[in-house]
């Protein structure tokens, strides 16, 4: 795919003209909101910055096909970066509509909270779009600082602030690592541009100092991913944080930040394939392990999710640390069924309520199929999926990023992931057998909201009906991986 | 004469004492603010250390664009204490235990 190269501005900014939109619309909704409603505003500004999140997911995705940059490719907007950013803002939209209840009802509806997501995003599609340090430095960052903020949205609440600032401490911590390593990077390659650092390793030998830099990259980038051995954030941020913002978290900013990662992998590192991919075989070995072990004397489902998405970005990884073209194409297809799982399963604990207060404690679920066949059934086959139990879409995920292992020659991580699956699958089990045969106790509400309702169902149905054909996922992946792989 | 392996070595023991500062430190969080802030200057240092040998504007660049956004972490991290303090009473590093982990 040919690139034109641009550096006069007016190409540049028309180029990032959905980013610049939607930064431009959380600036004037914010000045909007403060001078008139405030928080009685947050209900009808969810639903609006929602719909101006789809709309520019659909812009982004009619655009002309051909490969762009902008700013002296500082902004790359390619068949890889849409694809990554069309997922990100309708995750980010979805979770968005099915927390919004929740936040009503716990007295949280403020109308910060869907402005912040909304600049979220746009770092997040910047940090997928990014083709120079410089970008994926400022893309990260402003993605990071209104998570932290989201975090600490409840700032009554001890686990609220005590959960945004762990977050605060260790994601501070991650990304000064990726910085020294863009320095790095920067010193030994002479460039912060991704295509000019590709070329200083075009000799097939890369030198230490950009070794060094490409680690401490590597590494700031797994504590966003929540990696081990760096995720001892994610279980307490993911339990402390209010749970629309924990869904939040599970979604769009773990496809940003794996997006990211193919990224600078792949444009700025793609000559040092042998010196990633045993690091990615490593973090994906021990994410995918510890996170179906740590889950299983788990008792709090939001901690359990903590671990099974980390469980499941090991096996992301694994699609990664494949190398080439299929497996960025498999890391894709996880990613993309991975958010439609979560965004199914948390739909779910956000209705779960006893007296109009919500609890995240596995055993209120107790025979919850006698008193709500349908939603048990629903998340029956979320749990299944997200154990990646043939024939629902989960598992499709799994075989691909399974099957671009074996190809690499990775049997034995491909066969790791199996055994990690298998003990994964356990804890989910746990929850549907809470379900189906538990004991009686305590009712819990089984009252949901419609939009909740219409997001579990959806997304189970998605679930079922994906096996046809993944949805068309199968090609538009592809394309994306053959944007960034070249 | 001071050479770029000089400033590199300077920038390297910063940013390492800023990562001890995180981990040691068993008192205060104010002080894991500061470690966090002596490793985005080591990074700085290092940035204008590579543009000076390298006779190439675009680290200084860079520069300015970490201190930017370290003004806002700092800002940030220090609203989230305020709010952290509040409920709990306390910013020692001891007390950030309500949930195991």
């Amino acid at each position: 795919m040919e690139q034109t190269m641009t550096s006069d501005i007016p190409t540049g900014l028309a180029i990032l003209a959905p980013e610049i939109t939607l930064a431009v619309y959380a600036m004037a909704a914010l000045i909007f909101a403060v001078y008139t409603g405030k928080d009685r505003l947050s209900g009808a500004l969810t639903w609006l910055t929602a719909l101006v999140m789809a709309a520019i997911a659909l812009w982004i995705g009619m655009r002309a096909p051909a490969a762009r940059e902008a700013f002296n490719g500082a902004f790359i907007d390619d068949g890889f970066s849409r694809f990554a950013r069309i997922t990100i803002l309708l995750a980010v939209a979805a979770v968005l509509l099915t927390g919004k209840d929740y936040l009503d009802r716990g007295r949280l509806a403020r109308f910060e909270y869907p402005i912040i997501a909304a600049l979220a995003a746009v770092g997040m599609m910047m940090m997928v779009s990014a083709g120079d340090l410089m970008a994926l430095y400022m893309g990260l960052e402003l993605q990071s600082l209104a998570l932290y903020v989201l975090a600490a949205m409840n700032r009554d609440n001890v686990k609220s602030t005590e959960a945004g600032l762990k977050y605060f401490v260790l994601g501070a911590l991650s990304s000064g690592l990726l910085l020294y390593g863009a320095s790095l990077a920067y010193g030994f390659a002479g460039s912060t541009r991704f295509d000019v650092l590709i070329t200083t390793l075009s000799d097939g030998r890369v030198p230490i100092g950009l070794l060094f830099g490409l680690v401490f990259i590597l590494v700031g980038l797994a504590f966003k991913v929540s990696a081990v051995p760096f995720h001892m954030w994610t279980p307490d941020v993911y339990e402390g944080a209010p749970t629309p913002v924990t869904a939040l978290f599970a979604t769009a900013p773990k496809m940003a930040a794996m997006a990211l990662m193919a990224r600078v992998l792949h444009d700025a590192f793609g000559l040092a394939v042998g010196d990633w991919s045993q690091i990615l075989v490593l973090l994906s070995v021990l994410s995918m392990l510890l996170g179906a072990i740590a889950a299983i004397g788990q008792t709090n489902i939001k901690r359990l999710m903590a671990y099974s998405s980390i469980s499941h970005m090991g096996f992301a990884l694994m699609g990664l640390a494949a190398g080439g073209s299929f497996g960025v194409q498999a890391m894709l297809i996880y990613m993309v069924i991975y958010v439609m799982m979560n965004v199914g399963t948390f739909a779910f604990i956000l209705s779960m309520k006893r007296d109009g207060r919500p609890l995240a404690d596995i055993a209120a679920l107790n025979l919850y199929s006698l008193h709500a066949p349908g939603k048990a059934l629903a998340m029956l086959i979320l749990l299944f999926s997200l154990a990646g139990i043939p024939p629902l879409l989960g598992f499709f995920g799994k075989f691909y990023v399974l099957k671009a292992a074996v190809d690499a020659g990775l049997v034995w991580l491909a066969g790791v992931g199996m055994i990690a699956s298998v003990i994964g699958a356990f804890y989910y089990l746990r929850i549907v057998y809470y379900m189906y045969f538990g004991e009686e106790g305590e009712a819990i509400d089984t009252s949901m909201p419609p939009v909740q309702w219409l997001f579990l169902m959806a997304t189970a149905a998605v679930m079922l009906l994906g096996v046809v054909n993944l949805l068309g996922l199968e090609p538009l992946a592809e394309a994306a991986a053959a944007a960034l792989v070249r | 004469m001071i050479g770029l392996e000089h400033y590199l070595s300077l920038a390297a023991g910063l940013f390492v004492i800023g990562i001890f500062g995180i981990f040691l430190n068993r008192k205060n969080v104010i002080i894991i603010l500061m470690s966090i802030e002596l490793m985005l200057l080591a990074v700085n240092i290092n940035l204008v250390a590579f543009s000076h040998f390298l006779g190439d504007l675009v680290g200084q660049v860079f520069t300015m664009f970490v201190l930017t956004v370290a003004a806002a972490e700092a800002s940030i991290g220090l609203a989230i204490l305020v709010a952290f303090y509040r409920n709990r009473g306390s910013i020692e590093v001891e007390d950030v235990n309500v949930m195991k982990g």
